[in-house]
């Protein structure tokens, strides 16, 4: 078993127990810890699949400001496990079921597709290093890059509105 | 590594993030578990661009093949940024109204 079978299958089980300690958590901050660490372990990935510039910008975007933004708002609210509601215990299992069933149907049809004897190349290949990806998006994506500009304008906007106490 | 693997992983993650969605009533976790589904869906962009380029390598050696899906990756983090902003500030001002972020009481929005 080589080094990086072992990575993948360590950040395997780190990400998919931190996503389910995030669903089981009764303290909401609890789970925002849980999922730093999913993204954590996605980030991980992201470098064994040589994709340096996206696990980067995951932990600066979605460790460092997401996550910090979640905390202050679970914090700004005082929640806490007592405040959790009741929940119909029926309506539970139905959801645990069902998503165990969706699971299962995309496995199924995915098991056997043509896909199956395909590799994803680990090392080497230098598409996910910066100096690439900034050549191509300041090159053929400018414009979405640009037009993302003005989305996170209005989401700045928007966000200001709905929060304003009026 | 074969591409099967990342597509269970991704799909093990998605489902768990559906699953949350179904059973928490906290709105901030629902939130949370949403980040989880996207999270899903990127990891599954970046493995299957590695894929193409693999396969685009057999070809031609100095291929850059695969960079698209992973610029992909990068809109969608920043299209959930700008979603996290605008939900967090209805979720804050959800809570100042009914003081509770428990997603059963969003049906009086209706009437």
């Amino acid at each position: 078993m080589s080094i990086t079978e072992i990575l993948f299958w360590f950040l395997t089980a780190l990400a998919l127990g931190s996503a389910l300690m995030v669903v089981f958590s009764k303290n909401p901050v609890h789970s925002v810890l849980w999922l730093i660490a999913v993204f954590f372990a996605i980030s991980g990935h992201y470098i064994l699949l040589n994709a340096q510039f996206l696990a980067v910008v995951n932990l600066i975007v979605y460790a460092g400001a997401i996550m910090v933004l979640f905390l202050f708002v679970i914090m700004l609210m005082n929640l806490n496990a007592e405040t959790e509601p009741r929940k119909n215990r029926w309506l539970m299992y139905a959801g645990w079921l069902s998503g165990f069933l969706l699971m299962l149907v995309i496995v199924a049809a995915l098991k056997e597709a043509e896909t199956r004897d395909q590799l994803a190349l680990m090392k080497g290949g230098d598409i996910g290093l910066i100096k690439h990806l900034g050549r191509v998006l300041f090159s053929e994506y400018v414009l979405p890059f640009e037009i993302s500009s003005v989305l996170f304008l209005s989401a700045m906007v928007g966000a200001v509105v709905i929060g304003k106490k009026d | 590594m074969p591409i099967n693997y990342y597509i269970f992983l991704s799909v093990a993650l998605f489902s768990i993030g559906v699953t949350g969605v179904l059973t928490r009533r906290n709105a901030i976790i629902v939130f949370m578990c949403i980040e989880l589904m996207l999270n899903a869906v990127n990891l599954l962009l970046v493995a299957f661009s590695k894929m193409h380029h693999l396969n685009a390598l057999a070809y031609d050696a100095a291929t850059k093949a695969g960079a698209e899906a992973q610029l992909f990756v990068f809109f969608i983090m920043v299209v959930a940024a700008a979603e996290v902003s605008v939900g967090l500030a209805i979720i804050v001002m959800m809570y100042r109204n009914i003081h509770s972020t428990d997603i059963n009481f969003l049906n009086r929005l209706k009437h």
